[in-house]
């Protein structure tokens, strides 16, 4: 078996974190230790006056400022290795760019299929490169302890790999508004004949595939602020939302409306034309939507009942 | 050294003048600390519910008494209030207004109505900020940071409070030349700078920083209402813009600012240790030194709140290495204070039990800090709940703990009171516990991964916010029995004369409370601040 040419970037991390984490706990308790050993013998009971009167030792103040100076050069150097660990990616890395927007996270691979989850195959390096659709938002697996911030106009990427299959947590870690916090999805590791499968399972992208109306509004985070079950969210829930009578503000003023298809696709792609009474105008515009996924969301949401 | 017939006596009463008149347009340094203290520490109390309100919805995932918005408008509100209107302002303007004039041996502060107009200054600021809560589309919803673009996209209030914090700044910066030109031209005969008070020269550091970092602030601040109203796409990557620059900009103030938080609380540390330990401070001129280190070396390092953000691997280098030397100048104080306490002799009466406390606290929201200056740690546990408990121990634990050390020490000399002494060490243990069982587990919290501003959380992390929130309640509990007792005390308990605790400083040899200015004729000083033996002489 060929051995890897990388180590992988919790392996890159995780020694720095031990270095540092065990300096910082000899110090802290040397530091206790010895004022709760000073504060004990020298308490006023014990000794009602000082029994000394020094105020300043330059061999000691040399001692601990040069002590400390080279313990956090070395934290510093450490620390640097491995974050250049973490920005030299491997050859032959996979390459899936992932689109952030608010609320939502959209993964694309280089043949055009696209899934709201990360599918990466196992033991081969992903560089993932991100793109922010609107505000800057945060790519964070604490799995792998890679974290970028994803910024409008800028060229960002990580690279990670993961070790073993399984499923892992991955985090929008830059607060980007209201739904900042179910900006969560997973990190899924598959096999790599496995993930070979899931690649061409879904064939050329989303588009050839029937269009699944509640796959959609999850994939592009509606469902972040619109319930299914009527539970008040962000924005109004979808159950029973089709025929129903509400009141809305438009330009200032308010008028009653009944919920129909024509106002559905309104809100959709001009979302701050008419907004429903006590909630704020926040809905994203999703521009990238084509008037097919506009139809399946509309029919969506009426079928929420 | 006698407490007059008068209730209170001193610059309560000397000039004769009462009434609310007497204190607002006072320009005697003393009126002018206390109306600081009471504005800026009213504002920490807000800033505390909304910090436990904050812990109160984070007891349970999902949601437990707000929703999404709310809990987003108030963590910003929480820490636009705890910095801009408790913990910059605070120190300086409460215990640097009430003691610095009296420590160097001055009649008042070098400009006496400036300093009222800066008082004005910061309370017209406090209510713009205070009124942006209130109108137009809601609270700001941007956090304390207000990075763009998002600040600029939002709908909710944020040019408002931005310019009531605008406003702020210049209350600072005029503090500051304030405080500078008091240390430089009204010290008394004989106060040489190798005898001015160690909370001197840390009030001397800080006015430097706020003279020089809070101008970069003002500027930045406009550009976001000028990104707002004007649409200048300053920062807008569309239009030629970087919102990176906006991050730059933020932090060479930000990052310095910290400082501005932190320094008064050393020097009131560093004064108070000796006192009770009747020996002279260990190392004093390598602490006053390390102010001014800190002082210079903390303006550059700002660049370490970036190493994610995208910004260069060489700045990442240089940034990281400015971090760790930071480190450096603050490890020397922490050694020095704990050097003090050999072979003296110690009393852990109420101030020193808060001050002993901070340099636990703040040793281990220090050495946390290590993990954060060194880019490999950094990059996992950044914008986690690790730098929320990071920050808090150092802000908190180290500036707020001195912040009721001074509070402890210096009050009973302004108001000729004393608080009980019981149930101040009460308070101060259960504020320890509960602060450690709060923030230690949000450190722990973001090592797990958990982010930081989320109003929802994986199930995994159900345990520990539990046991935190517990934590803030217990906290809470020592902090009211605290205020209960430090105001009972000082409106109506024990006398409290001449100089309990030994103090060698000036303030500790004029009368009890203060006459209006300070000193019956100019004082001559013939020994250090904590040449304890010259004293009894």
């Amino acid at each position: 078996m060929n051995q890897p040419l990388f180590i992988s970037t919790t392996e890159t991390v995780d020694p720095v974190f031990i270095f540092i984490f065990g300096a910082s706990i000899v110090l802290f308790l040397a530091i206790a230790a010895t004022m709760v050993f000073f504060v004990v013998r020298y308490r006023r009971s014990r000794a009602p006056e000082p029994t000394s009167a020094v105020a300043s030792n330059i061999g000691l103040e040399i001692v601990w400022t040069a002590l400390p100076t080279l313990l956090v050069l070395t934290m510093f150097w450490y620390g640097w290795q491995g974050y250049l660990g973490l920005r030299t990616v491997p050859e032959g890395a996979l390459e899936v760019t992932a689109t952030a927007r608010m609320w939502s996270w959209n993964f694309t691979y280089t043949d055009g299929r696209n899934s709201a989850k990360l599918y990466v195959p196992v033991g081969k390096p992903v560089q993932v490169n991100l793109v922010s659709t609107d505000v800057i938002h945060g790519f964070f697996i604490p799995a792998f302890r890679v974290k970028r911030d994803i910024v409008p106009g800028m060229k960002n990427q990580v690279w990670f790999v993961a070790d073993r299959p399984g499923s892992y947590d991955l985090f929008c870690s830059s607060y980007c508004g209201t739904g900042h916090s179910s900006m969560v999805t997973t990190v899924e590791a598959l096999p790599a004949k496995q993930f070979e499968e899931w690649l061409e399972h879904g064939g050329g992208g989303e588009e050839a595939a029937k269009l699944d109306g509640r796959k959609l509004a999850q994939e592009k985070g509606c469902l972040g602020c619109h319930s299914l079950d009527g539970s008040p969210g962000v924005g109004p829930s979808f159950k029973g939302l089709m025929g129903q009578k509400v009141t809305v503000v438009s330009g200032g003023g308010t008028r009653e409306i009944i919920v129909d298809e024509a106002y559905l696709r309104k809100s959709i792609t001009d979302p701050h034309a008419d907004i429903v009474k006590g909630f704020q105008p926040i809905m994203p515009t999703l521009s990238d939507l084509s008037p097919q996924q506009v139809e399946a969301l509309v029919e969506f949401i009426e079928g929420v009942k | 050294m006698t407490v007059s017939d008068h209730p209170r006596g001193g610059f309560w009463s000397d000039t004769g003048r009462s009434g609310l008149g007497s204190w607002i347009f006072s320009t005697d340094h003393k009126r002018i600390g206390l109306l600081y203290l009471f504005a800026t520490f009213g504002f920490f109390l807000v800033g505390v519910v909304l910090g436990l309100l904050l812990k109160f919805e984070l007891m349970t995932p999902g949601r437990t008494i707000m929703g999404a918005e709310a809990y987003n408008a108030v963590f910003t509100v929480h820490g636009v209030t705890m910095i801009f209107l408790f913990i910059l302002p605070g120190f300086p303007g409460a215990f640097g207004n009430l003691v610095m004039p009296i420590q160097v041996g001055a009649r008042d502060v070098a400009f006496p109505r400036l300093n009222l107009l800066s008082w004005w200054l910061y309370m017209g600021g406090a209510l713009i900020v205070l009124t942006s809560l209130f109108t137009g589309n809601g609270p700001p919803d941007t956090g304390w940071t207000f990075y763009v673009p998002f600040s600029a996209r939002t709908g909710t209030n944020v040019s408002l409070a931005v310019f009531g914090v605008f406003i702020i700044g210049f209350s600072a910066i005029l503090t500051g030349l304030n405080f500078i030109t008091t240390i430089h031209r009204l010290r008394a005969e004989g106060m040489t700078w190798g005898r001015l008070t160690l909370f001197t020269w840390s009030l001397y550091a800080t006015a430097w920083v706020q003279i020089l970092a809070t101008p970069i602030l003002a500027i930045t601040l406009v550009l976001i209402m000028a990104e707002r109203m004007l649409g200048t796409g300053l920062f807008d990557p569309g239009r030629g813009g970087d919102p990176l620059m906006y991050q730059h900009l933020f932090w060479i103030y930000s990052h310095p600012a910290v400082y501005i938080m932190i320094l008064p609380a050393m020097g009131a540390i560093s004064d108070i240790i000796p006192v009770f330990s009747r020996k002279p401070v260990f190392g004093y001129k390598m602490i006053a030194f390390s102010s001014i280190a800190i002082a210079a070396a903390g303006s550059l390092v700002w660049g370490h709140h970036m190493f994610t953000s995208g910004m260069s691997d060489r700045a990442v280098l240089v940034f990281s290495f400015l971090t760790f030397i930071v480190a450096i100048p603050s490890a020397i104080k922490v050694f020095n204070w704990v050097s003090t306490l050999y072979k003296g002799s110690i009393s852990l009466e109420a101030p020193m039990l808060f001050a002993l406390s901070f340099i636990i606290l703040f040793s281990i929201g220090g050495l946390t800090g290590l993990i954060l200056g060194a880019a490999a740690t950094d990059v996992h546990v950044h914008d986690t709940q690790f730098v929320v408990g990071h920050f808090h121990y150092v802000m908190f634990g180290g500036t707020g703990f001195a912040f009721f050390a001074a509070m402890h020490y210096w009050l009973p000399k302004f108001f000729g009171r004393r608080y009980r002494e019981k149930p101040a060490v009460i308070a101060w243990a259960l504020m320890f516990i509960g602060f450690n069982i709060l923030y230690f587990t949000m450190k722990v919290l973001g090592m797990k991964g958990m982010p930081r501003r989320y109003y929802d959380y994986l199930p995994e992390f159900a345990t520990l916010n539990l046991v935190s929130t517990i934590g803030s309640w217990i906290l809470a509990v020592g902090l009211v029995i605290m205020l209960v007792n430090l105001i009972r005390g000082l409106l109506r308990g024990e006398p409290f004369e001449g100089n309990p605790w030994g103090g060698a400083t000036l303030e500790w040899s004029i009368p009890t409370p203060p006459p209006t200015e300070n000193f019956a004729r100019e004082p001559v000083v013939t020994h250090g601040p904590y040449d304890f033996t010259a004293m009894k002489e």
